[in-house]
């Protein structure tokens, strides 16, 4: 597969380097919202769509910046806009399904300060991407994002009726499974470049 | 003088609850991005551990200082771009210090930005206290920081490499355990650390209760 081919940076971004077990971004949601599979689902969804709509004003912004030599200030104008998607996520969700909107509750404002969506616009300024190629990082991060979470909310499902010791409750046991989960997934690096 | 209320004074405490009771990686689980993806290596977990510091104090400072010019409602907003003025002159930095050290950072230096213990720190304390404290308290648990850093860091490095700070610890017959270096060996050392603070938080609280269980 050629490396600028769109399929290769969608598997890439969603499984090779999976943005949650290989690169270590968006930790945090990761961790906090895999309680319940089906909250996990729907942030997976809601952060998706940020991504996207983020990476699409990032790669504009980013022109804008080069064009007019202001590149020192890119992180400041990305997490302006990561903020606003954020916003705009949250709005038109209130408008069309109260009902998710209710579910994800506080996390929803959080995405603003997951890493992995910064992270997203800076790799792919960094890896100088195209309007299309950005597209398909985006969608790619995005689905692995959902995959991880997912995975690791129906093992965590699982766990809840498994007895362990005491001492190992809570977030100890959380980032063993994440461990053995990224263990896994390294497997896919042969596919990578 | 007199006018100053109890807790404007700052105490050893100020300094030291960040490191110990509430330090932000062990005890709050904050910042956790970070703390997994650069300690590969002692090296790139002080350096790290320093960038964050610095932003930490920095912003505290500053959002200290402007706590009672901030409007309420956009106070988030300018809370972030504070922070990423301050991540925007540590990556510039960083890159004019060492270009080797900025590589192997990569893009976390910029992902400061979102690291929540700086955000946290400017919502729940720098809004609420004079800077002096403010400083002290982000020093406190920016030093508390650092070291969770070390702390994963040496352990993957040692194990992962077999060296320490780049020097050979083992020797050369030493077989390194590369998992330990790769994206897995963070979970597992977090992991591993999380545990070792749980067994001794439940030995402290119950010595009795173990005691029990020996007479059995």
């Amino acid at each position: 597969m050629h490396a600028d081919s769109l399929t290769y940076i969608f598997l890439n971004a969603a499984i090779v380097n999976n943005f949650v077990l290989a690169l270590f971004l968006g930790i945090c949601p990761f961790l906090g919202v895999s309680a319940k599979l089906k909250t996990a689902v729907s942030m997976g969804v809601a952060t998706m769509l940020v991504m996207l709509i983020s990476s699409i004003c990032a790669y504009a912004i980013n022109n804008l910046l080069v064009a007019y030599d202001l590149e020192f200030l890119r992180l400041i104008s990305y997490i302006a806009v990561i903020a606003s998607a954020v916003q705009l996520v949250e709005m038109s969700m209130k408008k069309f399904s109260p009902s998710l909107f209710r579910a994800l509750g506080i996390f929803l404002p959080l995405i603003t300060t997951n890493c992995a969506i910064l992270g997203l616009a800076l790799f792919q300024t960094a890896k100088e991407y195209n309007f299309v190629q950005s597209v398909s990082y985006a969608l790619g991060a995005g689905s692995g994002f959902i995959l991880a979470l997912v995975l690791m909310a129906g093992l965590r499902e699982k766990l809840e009726l498994a007895e362990v010791p005491s001492v190992s409750q809570g977030a100890a046991l959380s980032l063993m499974l994440a461990g053995i989960l990224s263990l896994a997934f390294m497997g896919f690096a042969g596919l990578g470049a | 003088m007199a006018g100053r209320k109890r807790d404007d004074i700052i105490t050893a405490d100020t300094f030291l609850e960040g490191i110990w009771r509430e330090n932000p990686v062990f005890v709050m689980l904050l910042g956790m991005c970070p703390v997994l993806a650069v300690t590969n290596s002692v090296m790139n977990a002080i350096a790290m551990g320093l960038a964050t510091t610095f932003v930490l104090i920095g912003s505290s400072t500053l959002v200290s200082l402007l706590r009672n010019v901030i409007p309420k409602q956009v106070r988030i907003a300018t809370y972030i771009v504070i922070i990423a003025t301050f991540v925007t002159i540590v990556d510039y930095v960083i890159q004019a210090i060492s270009l080797d050290l900025y590589n192997a950072l990569g893009a976390f230096i910029q992902l400061i930005v979102v690291n929540c213990i700086i955000l946290g720190r400017a919502e729940a304390y720098a809004s609420k206290n004079r800077p002096l404290k403010a400083i002290v308290s982000g020093l406190g648990m920016g030093s508390g920081f650092t070291i969770a850093l070390l702390c994963l860091g040496s352990v993957r490095e040692l194990l992962g490499s077999g060296t320490l700070l780049g020097f050979s610890v083992f020797g050369a017959q030493f077989e390194p355990w590369v998992v330990m270096i790769l994206p897995p060996g963070g979970f597992f050392v977090l992991g591993a650390w999380l545990l070792l603070f749980n067994w001794l938080r439940e030995r402290k609280a119950s010595p009795e209760m173990k005691e029990a269980v020996h007479a059995r």
